[in-house]
């Protein structure tokens, strides 16, 4: 159920742009106009929203995860990136998290062999998510040419690297294959192996399923169907300038690739892929190490009833004095 | 022993409901513990019987605290939603590795509170349900609740490896706000948490059982080095209060740790003080909820202050070093009373302390060794071939990861690692953390302390290793039983009993025992 229901989802979301932009006019135009405007609305709004949400949450205390050497005494080596103790620190330890998921790279995988536990490297789920991560960034980018009258140099050399081989009319991208690689594997792995299948949801396959939807439409359409290119580059300039067109013979597989886009921007700011803005307010992550040093202030911090010391000395005055305690009350 | 890591072939987890094990569970909280500190539904319970007596709208009162919590913590909110349920922690988890219960994947164990979560407070969980990973708060979710966070040591080592830093200890600490709400503690927290309230320390030792205690390693140290030392309690004006966990006071092999200080600090001649009621460093409050903790923990600034010191050495613990690094100056603080820690021995300044002006005591000895200020003769420690283990919370919580290891090496001769991936930041838990070292839950702590039992089997076959050297109360009377059960004739010893072992004091007699009056090498004719 959980595998197949988003898989069904994304191919009835598909159909359905499909079938629409065979439909009349206004139809199009909902499908080219309305639905990606409202989606970047919903995404950008909806991204906002969610980061003030959490933003509005105090972090009441200091709790980093220390992976590494305390500052301490000088002569022991500070492990400055692993266990930061000032904010330039925990800036270079972010950095390595958001661009390298460094803690990811971590990862080992735990077995027992012969009734001993070895830890073996599993550096695989490190790789694809990397790779994914970044190729996505990279294509992302790279379609920004769509939105550009002249392409700045920067696109272009984006796309002379991914091009590098220069086989296939119209030249191949290496990422689109590295894209569909990784997705692969993510899927493969959640549905292979028996821990993940346990732990995963339909909100695990579902942005799986429509990010592969959305690679393939957009590889059919670049290199099987091969939709009419000016006129995209027409319809996408329309929109970023405020005056929308629809061009004629774009081709449908194109409304397809948009609407499975416009879906991933509208599902976006309600799923787990919020992770995108959460990592950066992850409070183990994001804190120096340095709550000895600099008093953390909690905003709710509040009084509490304790046991005073009077209170102890009046419960134990005569056997403390026995015992030859000094106390305050004789 | 042969552990099954695969999960059932259900399709759901939410499908199988809770199945409570003997010997995986802790007995009920005492209504007289819970009364102590007023705590609702004070009353006896017992997780076995089928009522678990709740009071009314126990729900609500749940789903009200968990609002309130997401409004208070940014941890635990931003936890609850960025979960992408890539599986890194899966395995990491020592509890799953000796286990291979699948709620017991730190992922897993979340979501059975985010299902919660989503149910009540997302749009998703409310329309789709279980579609969405969401689930209703019933009886049969409280109990799954109860037992499995009741099986996390909030050891911190599966947000090592989590790619967004989601610690599971963030998660645990809130399913137990919650089930504290409810009156739903085991007796095992409880009972210390109640003692150290009303009595100071966990053990609930009182006053005098405090210096009866210490009387009684005092003997022993006079017996070993013919030295008879004068420790001083609840001494205002004293330059330092020291305070250390209370089962240093009680139980071997603690006492040993604990006639280390003392003998470290008689002969420095440091102005320093013990106090009996701030006698615990350790805070099971943290295992209970935020404000317990606090209360707790209160009274160690109030005791310096009231004492005037100028400030505080801290003993070997790991929790409680999680408390005084994370939480102590947040809680109770500003200590603006007190002074910059500063060794007398050595004048150095301990800037890392400069606003808790609480300082461990390994930090202060690493740097005594460093300036050449204590006599050592490590040949005496040379029938112990030692490994160190690193506390989940002093090496997670704090990086107090070098202070101990280089102490070791100028007191021991024989030192080696385990391996990488089980010490430092990815040390293990002693199995029996966050107040679950009882003895109904066996099964439990045995099953948790394989992983780190195995590393140390690893070394034992490898080097002979024969001590496991630690800086916490808890791992020296956790590990020894879990060194019994995986492999015997391991001894856990604290750092500071390794110290004081070599320390040549001023005017001691030819010593022919250790702290544990066994025969010092080449002493006994056991070589």
């Amino acid at each position: 159920m959980k595998v197949v229901l988003p898989f069904i989802a994304v191919v009835v979301l598909a159909l359905l742009a499909l079938v629409g932009v065979t439909m009349a006019h206004q139809v199009q135009f909902f499908f080219g106009v309305i639905v990606p405007y409202v989606a970047v609305a919903v995404f950008i709004l909806g991204f906002i929203y969610r980061v003030l949400q959490w933003g509005k949450s105090p972090v009441p205390f200091c709790i980093p995860t220390t992976c590494g050497q305390q500052k301490t005494l000088p002569w022991i080596k500070h492990d400055k990136l692993e266990n930061p103790a000032t904010t330039l620190q925990v800036v270079g330890r972010m950095l390595l998290e958001v661009l390298f998921f460094r803690s990811l790279f971590r990862n080992l995988k735990t077995e027992m062999k012969e009734g001993k536990i070895v830890y073996g490297s599993e550096k695989l789920l490190w790789l694809a998510g990397l790779v994914f991560h970044w190729t996505f960034l990279f294509i992302f980018v790279r379609h920004f040419r769509f939105f550009f009258q002249e392409v700045p140099s920067v696109l272009r050399m984006m796309e002379g690297v991914d091009s590098f081989f220069q086989v296939g009319a119209p030249l191949f991208y290496m990422t689109d294959a590295v894209i569909l690689g990784a997705i692969t594997f993510l899927l493969f792995r959640r549905v292979y192996l028996p821990q993940i299948r346990y732990i995963s949801l339909a909100a695990d396959f579902f942005p799986l399923f429509l990010i592969l939807g959305i690679a393939l439409s957009g590889i059919l359409m670049r290199y099987i169907f091969k939709v009419h290119i000016v006129a995209v580059k027409q319809f996408a300039m329309g929109l970023v300038s405020l005056s929308p067109i629809i061009p004629q013979g774009i081709g449908a597989i194109f409304y397809v690739h948009l609407f499975l886009i416009c879906a991933l921007l509208i599902y976006f700011p309600f799923s787990k892929l919020m992770h995108m803005g959460g990592v950066f307010l992850s409070p183990t992550r994001n804190m120096a190490n340095d709550s000895r040093m600099v008093r953390h202030i909690n905003p709710w911090n509040y009084p509490v009833h304790v046991h005073t010391y009077e209170e102890y000395e009046d419960d134990f005055r005569e056997k403390m004095k026995k015992a030859g305690l000094p106390v305050e009350k004789e | 022993m042969k552990i099954d890591y695969t999960p059932p072939q259900t399709e759901n987890w939410m499908d199988k409901p809770v199945e409570m094990k003997q010997g995986n569970f802790c007995w009920g909280a005492k209504g007289k513990n819970l009364a102590a500190v007023e705590f609702p539904n004070a009353r006896d319970w017992s997780p076995v019987e089928e009522n678990w007596k709740l009071p009314q709208d126990w729900e609500g009162t749940v789903l009200e605290a968990m609002a309130d919590r997401l409004s208070k913590y940014r941890s635990f909110k931003v936890f609850m939603d960025i979960c992408v349920r890539c599986g890194a922690c899966a395995d990491k988890c020592h509890f799953f590795i000796g286990g291979g219960d699948p709620k017991n994947m730190p992922v897993l164990r979340a979501e059975l509170m985010r299902s919660v979560y989503r149910k009540y407070f997302t749009n998703s969980g409310k329309y789709l349900g279980k579609l969405a990973g969401a689930r209703e708060l019933d009886l049969g979710v409280l109990k799954e609740w109860w037992y499995y966070f009741y099986q996390c040591t909030e050891c911190r080592r599966c947000s090592v490896f989590c790619p967004y830093g989601i610690d599971t200890a963030e998660i645990t600490m809130m399913a137990r706000e919650f089930t504290n709400l409810l009156g739903l503690n085991t007796d095992w927290i409880s009972g210390p948490v109640a003692n150290c309230y009303m009595k100071g320390n966990h053990l609930g030792l009182e006053p005098h059982a405090i210096m009866n205690s210490v009387e009684g390693m005092i003997d022993d140290i006079e017996t070993i080095t013919g030295i008879r030392i004068n420790p001083s309690f609840n001494r205002k004006g004293a330059e330092i209060l020291f305070v250390t966990p209370s089962g240093d006071l009680f139980a071997d092999p603690g006492t040993f740790t604990c006639m280390g200080y003392m003998m470290l600090f008689h002969e420095l001649g440091i102005d320093y003080t013990w106090s009996t009621y701030a006698s615990e460093g350790g805070n099971f409050g943290l295992f209970t909820s935020n404000e317990m903790a606090k209360r707790l923990n209160s009274k160690i600034y109030a005791e310096a202050k009231r004492l005037g010191v100028k400030y505080i050495i801290g003993g070997e613990c790991g929790h409680m070093w999680r408390v005084l690094n994370q939480y102590m100056d947040t809680w109770n603080g500003p200590a603006d009373f007190m002074e910059v820690p500063k060794s007398p021995i050595t004048g150095t300044v301990f800037d890392n302390a400069a606003s808790t002006k609480m300082i461990h005591v390994t930090e202060f000895t690493a740097d005594l060794i460093k300036n050449g200020k204590l006599k050592l003769d490590p040949t005496r420690n040379d029938d112990l071939v030692v490994t160190y283990h690193d506390s989940c919370n002093t090496a997670r919580g704090m990086g107090l990861l070098e202070e101990p290891r280089y102490i070791i090496n100028n007191v021991c001769n024989k030192f080696h690692e385990m391996p990488d991936n089980t010490i430092r930041e990815q040390t293990f838990c002693c199995g029996s953390g966050t107040g679950l070292n009882a003895s109904e839950n066996m099964e439990l702590r045995m099953r948790g302390g394989l992983a780190r039992a195995n590393a140390v089997k690893h070394v034992v076959e490898k080097h002979g290793v024969n001590t496991l050297a630690n800086v916490c109360a808890i791992d020296r009377a956790t590990l020894s039983a879990s060194m019994d059960y995986w492999v015997p004739g391991t001894r856990v010893a604290g750092v500071h009993e390794l110290v004081a072992n070599a320390l040549i004091m001023t005017g001691e007699k030819e010593r022919e025992t250790n702290l544990r009056g066994e025969p010092l090498p080449g002493k006994g004719g056991n070589e």
